[in-house]
């Protein structure tokens, strides 16, 4: 019986140049059901969405919404028929206040701004949402821009709603928040279509699971029926190893001191206050801490991009406190900084793989010209070794998937041959496998004696790769263990704040 | 008195077709399109507004022809960048090549073909689009001739003004006009037709810009063809955007103020500031240059230029 399902894809086909993003795709979702939507990065989930929010053609195949045959042909069609995305890079714009993103492109009359305002502020007590109707979208923090794309989808009455990634870039504790408005939705009797990498909020959230590979439709699965060995198996294609290796290497000499380090926003507030450690070489430092506790600032400290105020930053004895990025490289410091924000500090998106590989050693070549033989070749070697999925060494990375595009970082990063890495958040927004294959390359970087700073987010991974983990909050240590004597529950504490055990630092 | 009045009169005249430029050019980059097709368009409607004048002796339907010129050479534009998805810049600076070299051309040809190698526009068109002068309010001291003097065009052109700030920024078709400007992915994906959006502003604009160019050609040259009539007027209209930070009232202020630095040299007395007449023609050119240096580092979000603009946009392009 086809009317039952809120939305329906047969065959769904989708070519972009070489690329066969869907091939033959089919999925169902009811109304009043989760459906999450599982893959690996670049197996076309954001594809096979865009297509059901207009933004993209299928070649073939077709969609059926309420059990007809439809074909949307644009954002404006599908919003008629109910159906309401909000993107992983969120479609809002800057300067205008939440309340204009909001009414943008609605059907209905324009309103004094006091009605409005109450229209919205109701809707947000509907489903226990928070926000400023006022206040500019560019002031926003990432959930309240989320907030305001989940209210434009309220707001016009949608009653098939498509989340990509909505998690990915969420605290915890804001996920939940979500997932207690996504579930009042389902309670009205929407259709809720969530894609996320994160196993434990799929068997949270959903009823039933569809996965992609490669394009093509696997598997679809009662969420109650399954669990995460099993997801991860047919999401991968064979079966994966759910545990992370903490390989065992000797400690080496001291590769970076830190002593008394404070730094200062700009506004004079402390971001980092009175730091001390030291990182030895082969060894995988953890650093855990909720959001904003001092993280950026200490990666940025260190690598030279930001000034401290006070303290010491030594790479192996060599004092690097003051000096820019630069200078600490012209000190003959073999320092690599993988940041958060890929395509903004790390990578120039619109640039193939051999260019960015350029950018970090066109200094050292000589005289005015580039020589680009050796960043092909370097190009093509991290291609290999990391198997980096692109159609060639000159096509804009920006065109790969953030797999892929991390890769590309970490590889020109490690092709340096660092003393010290830094990696802040590496697995941010990457399916299993390919998170698998970077925690498989920082462990073999730590076999060669390299010094690793790791930022994460989650706990879980922290505690199993590193050897210590450092707590910060609110810009100072709260503590520094051994990883394998810690608990879940220890680092929670301690980034809340309590100093609960008052062991030396090391 | 008498003389500083009739300087704000030549003021408010030499500003008025600069003031149609940056108007039409505003529409323009507030639906994402940066059209240095201004020059163009304006010397478009210059040819076309004059020609109507003088060959069909109607004042309405040369300020008509004017406008339909500018919209022609602003929907080429439109068909190039926004269907096909040509470099703005390109197109833009082609079309102002175009259109200048179009308006000379026949100019030129009409004056071998026409009596005494002049081409005049008719006396009752010159006096209609002429000075008004309005029983009792023209001859009211000071207020008569600073607010009530003026030709259609001036007025004309301050309404246009008024009802394009409106439009953009109390309008509901306004508020999507700019998210387009501003991000064009997120209106296409509010539902909001880009494209349609998009030729709409461009070729009102390009018509408003022409209007400035009939002012150029018959009001400032007098009623007799003159080449180049237009001569850099549109440039300074693409530079007074960012002097009126993409506003369009703020824009009436804006063009006086340049038409002040244009006319100044026929209202400073030489016996006071002997700079040679050519530093004069240069100041507008001057302070445009300046604003762009003082523009380029104010940063403000809300008043800068849209953030989408200049680039196209192609809803499958990620
Ligand atoms: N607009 C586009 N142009 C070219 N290639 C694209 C485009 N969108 C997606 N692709 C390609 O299609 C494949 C699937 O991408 P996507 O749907 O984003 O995957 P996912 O969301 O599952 O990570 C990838 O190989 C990607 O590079
Ligand atoms: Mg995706």
């Amino acid at each position: 019986m086809d009317a039952e399902y809120a939305i329906e894809c047969r065959g769904i086909t989708k070519t972009f140049g070489t690329v066969k993003a869907n091939d033959g795709i089919d999925l169902n979702a009811r109304f009043g059901e989760i459906l999450a939507l599982l893959g690996e990065n670049g197996s076309g989930k954001t594809t096979l969405m865009n297509i059901l929010s207009g933004i993209y053609h299928p070649d073939s195949g077709s969609v059926h919404v309420s059990g007809k045959a439809l074909h949307i042909n644009s954002p404006s069609d599908a919003i008629g028929l109910g159906i309401g995305m909000i993107h992983q890079h969120f479609k809002l714009v800057e300067i205008m206040s939440a309340m204009d993103n909001i009414i943008l492109g609605a059907k209905d009359k324009l309103q004094k701004p006091s009605s409005l305002k109450r229209k919205i502020l109701d809707l947000c007590d509907l489903y226990g949402l928070k926000i400023d109707p006022e206040k500019k979208i560019y002031q926003m923090s990432v959930s309240e821009r989320q907030t305001v794309e989940i209210l434009k989808v309220l707001y016009r009455n949608a009653r098939i709603l498509i989340l990509d990634e909505p998690t990915a870039v969420l605290t915890p504790q804001e996920t939940t928040g979500l997932f207690l408005i996504l579930r009042k939705m389902k309670e009205k009797g929407c259709c809720v279509i969530i894609i996320t990498h994160k196993l434990n909020e799929v068997l949270e959230i959903s009823d039933r699971v569809t996965i992609l590979r490669k394009g093509k439709s696997v598997a679809t699965v009662l969420t109650a029926e399954t669990n995460e060995a099993r997801l991860a198996e047919s999401m991968v294609g064979r079966a994966v190893n759910l545990s992370i290796k903490r390989p065992l290497v000797e400690r080496g000499k001291p590769a970076l001191e830190v002593k008394n380090l404070t730094s200062l926003e700009p506004d004079g507030r402390k971001s980092l206050s009175n730091l001390n450690f030291t990182l030895y070489s082969g060894e995988m430092l953890g650093v855990a801490g909720i959001a904003g506790s001092g993280q950026k600032a200490l990666c940025e400290t260190l690598t030279g991009l930001s000034k401290a105020h006070a303290g010491e930053i030594a790479y192996e004895g060599v004092n690097c406190m003051g000096k820019s990025a630069a200078e600490i490289s012209k000190l003959g410091v073999r320092l690599a900084f993988v940041p958060e924000d890929r395509l903004g500090m790390g990578l120039v998106g619109s640039m193939g793989i051999a260019d960015n590989m350029l950018l970090k050693t066109y200094k050292s070549g000589k005289g005015a010209f580039i020589n680009r033989k050796p960043a092909i070749r370097q190009a093509e070697r991290i291609i290999e070794s990391l198997d980096i999925q692109t159609p060639g060494v000159d096509a804009p990375i920006r065109m790969l998937s953030g797999g892929n595009i991390q890769k590309v970082l970490l590889g020109r990063e490690i092709e340096s041959r660092p003393k010290v890495l830094i990696v802040a958040y590496p697995v941010r927004g990457l399916d299993i496998n390919t998170s698998y294959a970077i925690y498989d390359l920082l462990n073999e970087q730590k076999r060669n004696k390299t010094a690793i700073i790791f930022c994460g987010e989650d706990i879980d991974v922290l505690l199993e790769i590193s050897d210590r983990i450092m707590v910060l909050s609110d810009g100072r240590i709260t503590g520094i263990e051994s990883a394998a004597s810690l608990t879940k529950e220890d680092v929670g504490l301690m980034m809340a704040g309590m100093d609960f055990r008052d062991k030396v630092q090391a | 008195m008498d003389y500083f009045l009739s300087f704000i009169a030549a003021v408010i005249l030499a500003g008025t077709p600069i003031l149609f430029g940056t108007v039409g050019e505003i529409i323009n980059e507030k639906a994402g399109n940066l059209n240095l097709g201004v020059e163009g368009m304006m010397a478009l409607g210059a040819c076309a507004g004059f020609m109507a004048g003088y060959l069909l002796g109607n004042p309405a339907l040369a300020i008509a022809a004017s406008f339909l010129a500018g919209a022609a050479g602003a929907l080429i534009y439109a068909v190039l960048t926004v269907t096909f998805m040509a470099n703005q810049t390109v197109v833009g600076l082609t079309l102002t090549i175009f259109g200048v070299g179009f308006s000379n051309f026949t100019g030129e040809y009409m004056l071998t073909h026409s009596a005494n190698n002049t081409l005049k526009i008719p006396e009752n068109v010159m006096r209609a689009l002429g000075g008004l002068n309005i029983q009792g309010l023209s001859a009211l001291p000071i207020a008569g001739k600073i607010l009530f003097s003026y030709n259609i065009f001036v007025y004309l052109g301050i309404a246009v003004a008024i009802i394009a700030g409106y439009y953009l920024k109390r309008t509901k078709i306004g508020l999507s006009v700019r998210a387009i400007g501003e991000n064009p992915a997120a209106a296409d994906a509010a539902g909001i037709k880009v494209a349609p959006l998009k030729y709409l502003n461009i070729v009102v604009g390009g018509g408003i810009c022409g209007i400035g160019g009939a002012y150029a050609s018959i009001i400032t040259c007098g009623g007799v063809w003159m080449s180049n009539s237009v001569n850099g007027l549109g440039w300074i209209a693409v530079a007074l955007v960012i002097f009126a930070s993409w506003n369009p009232i703020k824009a009436i202020l804006g063009s006086y103020v340049f038409g002040a630095f244009s006319i100044l040299k026929y209202y400073v007395p030489k016996s006071y500031i002997p700079a040679p007449n050519a530093f004069y023609d240069m100041l507008p050119f001057l302070v445009t240059a300046l604003i762009l240096v003082i523009a380029s580092i104010r940063d403000s979000k809300e008043n800068s230029q849209p953030a989408g603009c200049g680039i196209n946009y192609f809803r499958e392009e990620r």
